[in-house]
C-alpha cells in the first residue's frame, strides 16, 4: 500500500510524487486532499492536496514543498518506498459547472491544487484564464500543464526573472476591470496571496473561491483544529471546506492560527539541524 | 494527610482479611472497611503518563467482595446497562475463583478491563447498592467497578484470555464503520456467529475514543490494543486509514462490495464550541484536539512529531470526564496551573467521582458556578485571558439538575494562555452527508428503531452516533443490540 511510484523535483524544495492508492484515485474529485503520516508511531498527520490521479495506474499525485518536519522526511523518500499512512480523499469537492469566464490564480505551490480544478473547469466548458505566480522563475511549477488547458495564461514573478514582474493581483485586477468581467475567480496559494486576491476582486463583485490549507490532525471533523471564521460562522476546513468564499474568510485570523505551533516547531527544527551537523562532524 | 502507598493498603487488607471470622453475618459484612483504590502519589503522577489507579490486591478484592450482602433484590444488575450478574461474579471472588468470576462478566460484557476503569459505576450499578444505601453513602457501596477491573486484569496478566469460539463460516459479510467500543462489541458478537467481519477505521490505529480520547493514565493503550488483537485472533479484519463516506460510500459497501449488513459506530466526533467571542484565537482547542495530540499522537513523548501547545496557565471548560482528562493531561504536559471552569456545582458534574477526586488531588483548581463570556487576546491574536461571569443555581431544568442563572454585573477576568473547550460533541457529519436516505435527528444523530436499524435496510448503528455523547458501556449495550439484530437478519436471509 501507498508505494511511491514516481518522484520528481519540480523546483527548489518542491517535489512531485505519484503514490499507489487505487481507492483514493478512483473516488477523488478536484479540490480534495489527503492526510499523510509517514511514521506509525511518532509521525504527525498533515493535509496535502491531491494534484492529480490516474485511475488506470491506481495512483494519486501529490506535490509538496519541503518546509516542515514531515514534508522534509517525505522528500527524502525514494521510488519504491512506502508512505505509512494516506487517508482520503477528504474535503468537499470543488463545485464545478459552466460558469462562463473563469479566472484561476495560483501562487507558488498553490498551482498544484489549482491544476485539477482548472482542468475540471475547462472540461465543464468554461473559458479559462490562468494567472500563475512565483517568487522567481526557478520556483514556477506546472507551467506546461497549465499552458495546455488555458485559453489565456499570464505568468508573474516577484523578481521579474520570468513573465510579468509583479504580483498576481495586478493582472487579476486588469481582467476584472476589462469586459467581459469574469464570472468566477479561483485563487489558491499562500494565505496572504489569497487574501489580496479576494480584496482585488471584491470591488468588482467577482465571486472568488479560495482553498485553505490549515493545521489538521484527523481531517474528518473530529478535532476542530482547522477551524476558520467565514462570515459570522466558524467552519471546519476538513469537512466544510477546503474551499470557501474568499470574500467571507477572515484571513488574518487564519494566518495567525497557522502560527500556533511555529515557535515550538522552529525550535525543534533548529535542534534537528544542529544534531545533524553534530552527527556529520568528526 | 499523607498519601497511602499501595503496599500500605495491601498489607492492611491482608490483616483485615485474616481477622475475618466466618460465617459472616450481614452486620459483619457491613463492618468490613470499604477498600480504597491504591493510586500513584499525586505529587509524582502529575509528572508522568502512567496509570493512576493501581488496582486491588487479591486480599483487597476478596475483602471488598465480602462486603456484598448477596441481597435477594440485586438492584445492581438493574443498574448495569448490560445486565451483568454482579452478585454472581462477586460471590466467585469471595471463593477465590477468579476464573469463574471473569467468566460470568464475559457472558454480558466484552470489555471488562475497559469498563472496570471508565464506567460511571456510582451512577449505574453502585448507585442502588444495598450496602451503600444502608451506610447512607454511594461512596460506601460495594466497589463493583474495581472488582470487575481486578478480575479482568487477573485474567489478562495471567494470559488466560480465551479467544471466543467462532462458528463455521456462513459466507455472509458484515462491515463495521469505526473501531470504538460499540464497533468492537458488534465485531465480536457477529464474528462469533461465523460471519466474516471487516472493521474500517479512519485513524491509523484502531480503538476509537478509547485511544484518542481517554488518556494513558486512565486507560493504558496496551489494554485497548489487547482487545483489538483479540478481534483479529477471531478472524476479524481491521482496515485502518479508511474513511467511510469518502474512501468508499456507505451504500457502495452494500451494492458494490458485497457486504450483507453494515454497522455504523462512528461516534460523536464533532466538537462543540461555546460560540463566544475569541474562540478562534491561537491557544483555544477542542478537548478532542488537545487529547488526540496528547494521546493518539503521543504528544507527551519528545520523539513525537505532533506538537503540543506550550502552556503556562490553562483553563478547561466543562465538568465531564473529557474535561477532567484534558485538565490532567495539560498538567502532565507541563502547564504550571490548570483551572477547570464549570457553570454548575460539583454535584451536577457528569464526570466520574473518582476522576474529580483525582483531578483535585493533582492540583487542578476548580472554579464552579462560573462561565466564560469571551476569550481575550493579546496584540498578536493569542489567548491572554478570559472574562468569566458568576452563576447561581436556580430552578431544576428538564434534566432535573438545577439551572445555573447568571449573576448580573459579576464579570471578572482570569489570566490564561490556553483554553480547552470540553463541553461535548455533536455527531460527525461525514456519513450522513454522503449517504442519501439516511434519516437523522435534528441533532444530527442517526435515527434507529428498537433493534438498532437505521432508515436504510441492512444498515444498523449504535453508540454515540445514535446516543449523542454518552459512555463506553452504553455504546457497548447499543452494539450488543445491533449485533443481535444483524445476526438474526443474516440467519433469515
Amino acid at each position: 500500500m501507498n508505494k511511491i511510484l514516481h518522484k520528481k523535483r519540480l523546483a527548489t524544495d518542491v517535489y512531485q510524487m505519484r503514490i499507489a492508492a487505487p481507492l483514493i484515485a478512483s473516488e477523488r474529485k478536484a479540490g480534495q486532499f489527503v492526510i499523510v503520516q509517514i511514521d506509525s508511531h511518532f509521525g504527525e498527520r498533515i493535509p496535502l492536496t491531491i494534484a492529480d490521479a490516474d485511475t488506470k495506474e491506481g495512483s494519486i499525485t501529490l506535490i509538496f514543498q519541503a518546509v516542515g518536519r514531515t514534508t522534509h522526511l517525505l522528500a527524502e523518500k525514494s521510488v519504491g518506498d512506502t508512505v505509512a499512512h494516506v487517508l482520503g480523499p477528504l474535503g468537499t469537492p470543488t463545485h464545478i459547472e459552466k460558469f462562463g469566464r473563469v479566472i484561476c490564480v495560483g501562487g507558488g505551490i498553490g498551482v498544484a491544487p489549482l491544476h485539477p480544478i482548472a482542468q475540471a473547469m475547462k472540461a465543464a466548458g468554461n473559458e479559462l484564464i490562468i494567472i500563475m505566480g512565483a517568487r522567481s522563475k526557478e520556483l514556477l511549477i506546472l507551467e506546461e500543464e497549465m499552458r495546455k488547458i488555458a485559453d489565456e495564461l499570464v505568468i508573474c514573478t516577484d523578481d521579474g526573472s520570468y513573465g510579468r514582474k509583479g504580483l498576481v493581483t495586478e493582472p487579476l485586477k486588469d481582467f476584472c476591470a476589462s469586459a467581459p468581467k469574469p464570472d468566477l475567480a479561483v485563487a489558491i496559494g499562500p494565505p496572504v496571496m489569497m487574501k489580496f486576491c479576494a480584496e482585488t476582486t471584491r470591488p468588482f463583485a467577482v465571486k472568488t473561491m479560495v482553498s485553505l490549507n490549515t493545521i489538521m490532525v484527523d481531517g474528518t471533523g473530529m478535532c476542530g483544529g482547522c477551524r476558520v471564521t467565514v462570515g459570522e460562522e466558524t467552519k471546519f476546513v476538513c469537512v466544510d471546506g477546503p474551499e470557501f468564499d474568499g470574500h467571507l474568510v477572515d484571513f488574518d485570523n487564519m494566518i495567525t492560527r497557522l502560527q500556533a505551533f511555529k515557535p515550538k516547531e522552529d525550535a525543534e527544527h533548529h535542534r534537528c539541524h544542529l544534531e545533524e551537523i553534530a552527527e556529520k562532524s568528526p | 494527610m499523607s498519601h497511602p502507598t499501595a503496599e500500605q493498603l495491601y498489607t492492611l487488607a491482608e490483616q483485615q482479611l485474616a481477622a475475618l471470622t466466618t460465617p459472616l453475618k450481614p452486620k459483619d459484612r457491613m463492618a468490613i472497611p470499604a477498600q480504597e483504590m491504591p493510586a500513584q502519589d499525586p505529587t509524582l503522577r502529575r509528572e508522568n503518563m502512567q496509570e493512576v489507579a493501581l488496582g486491588y490486591s487479591e486480599a483487597q478484592a476478596k475483602l471488598e467482595a465480602e462486603r456484598c450482602l448477596q441481597c435477594p433484590t440485586k438492584p445492581c444488575i438493574k443498574g448495569c446497562p448490560v445486565g451483568i450478574d454482579i452478585p454472581g461474579f462477586i460471590q466467585k471472588i469471595t471463593e477465590g475463583n477468579f476464573a469463574d468470576a471473569i467468566g460470568i462478566i464475559r457472558e454480558n460484557s466484552l470489555l471488562p478491563a475497559v469498563c472496570g476503569r471508565v464506567c460511571p459505576q456510582e451512577t449505574q450499578c453502585q448507585a442502588p447498592c444495598t450496602v451503600g444505601k444502608a451506610l447512607k453513602s454511594v461512596d460506601k457501596a460495594v466497589a463493583i467497578g474495581r472488582l470487575e477491573r481486578f478480575v479482568a486484569d487477573w485474567e489478562r496478566e495471567n494470559g488466560l484470555i480465551k479467544t471466543p469460539h467462532v462458528k463455521p463460516d456462513t459466507g455472509k459479510k458484515v462491515a463495521i464503520v469505526g473501531s470504538g467500543p460499540a464497533s468492537i462489541t458488534v465485531a465480536a458478537d457477529v464474528r462469533r456467529e461465523g460471519h466474516s467481519v471487516t472493521v474500517f477505521e479512519a485513524f491509523h490505529r484502531p480503538g476509537g475514543v478509547l485511544l484518542y480520547g481517554i488518556p494513558e493514565f486512565r486507560l493504558p493503550k496496551a489494554i485497548v490494543d489487547r482487545e483489538i488483537e483479540e478481534l483479529r485472533a477471531m478472524g476479524v479484519e481491521v482496515i485502518t486509514d479508511f474513511v467511510i463516506g469518502r474512501t468508499r460510500r456507505l451504500t457502495d459497501l452494500l451494492k458494490k462490495d458485497g457486504y450483507d449488513a453494515l454497522f455504523v459506530g462512528t461516534g460523536a466526533g464533532l466538537p462543540k464550541f461555546m460560540n463566544i467571542e475569541g474562540e478562534n484565537l491561537v491557544g483555544v482547542f477542542s478537548a478532542n484536539e488537545y487529547l488526540t495530540r496528547a494521546n493518539l499522537m503521543k504528544g507527551y513523548d519528545n520523539r513525537a512529531a505532533t506538537p503540543i501547545f506550550p502552556s503556562r496557565k490553562v483553563a478547561v471548560l466543562g465538568g465531564g470526564n473529557v474535561a477532567m482528562d484534558a485538565a490532567r493531561c495539560a498538567l502532565r504536559l507541563g502547564a504550571e496551573e490548570v483551572h477547570l471552569i464549570y457553570r454548575r456545582t460539583e454535584a451536577e458534574m457528569p464526570a466520574r467521582v473518582e476522576e474529580i477526586a483525582h483531578a483535585k488531588e493533582e492540583g487542578i483548581q476548580f472554579h464552579l458556578l462560573q462561565n466564560p463570556t469571551r476569550i481575550l487576546a493579546d496584540e498578536r491574536g493569542w489567548v491572554s485571558g478570559m472574562e468569566l461571569l458568576q452563576y447561581e443555581l436556580g430552578e431544576p431544568d428538564d434534566s432535573g439538575r438545577r439551572r445555573p442563572v447568571p449573576v448580573k454585573g459579576s464579570e471578572c477576568e482570569m489570566d490564561v494562555d490556553t483554553v480547552i473547550v470540553a463541553i461535548g460533541n455533536d455527531s460527525n457529519p461525514l456519513i450522513r452527508q454522503t449517504t442519501p436516505g439516511l434519516e437523522t435527528s435534528k441533532w444530527g444523530t442517526l435515527v434507529v428503531d428498537e433493534t438498532g436499524k437505521t432508515s436504510i435496510d441492512r444498515v444498523f448503528a449504535g453508540g454515540d452516533i445514535v446516543l449523542g455523547a454518552a459512555t463506553v458501556i452504553l455504546a457497548m449495550g447499543e452494539g450488543r443490540r445491533a449485533a443481535k439484530a444483524i445476526n438474526e437478519l443474516l440467519a433469515r436471509s
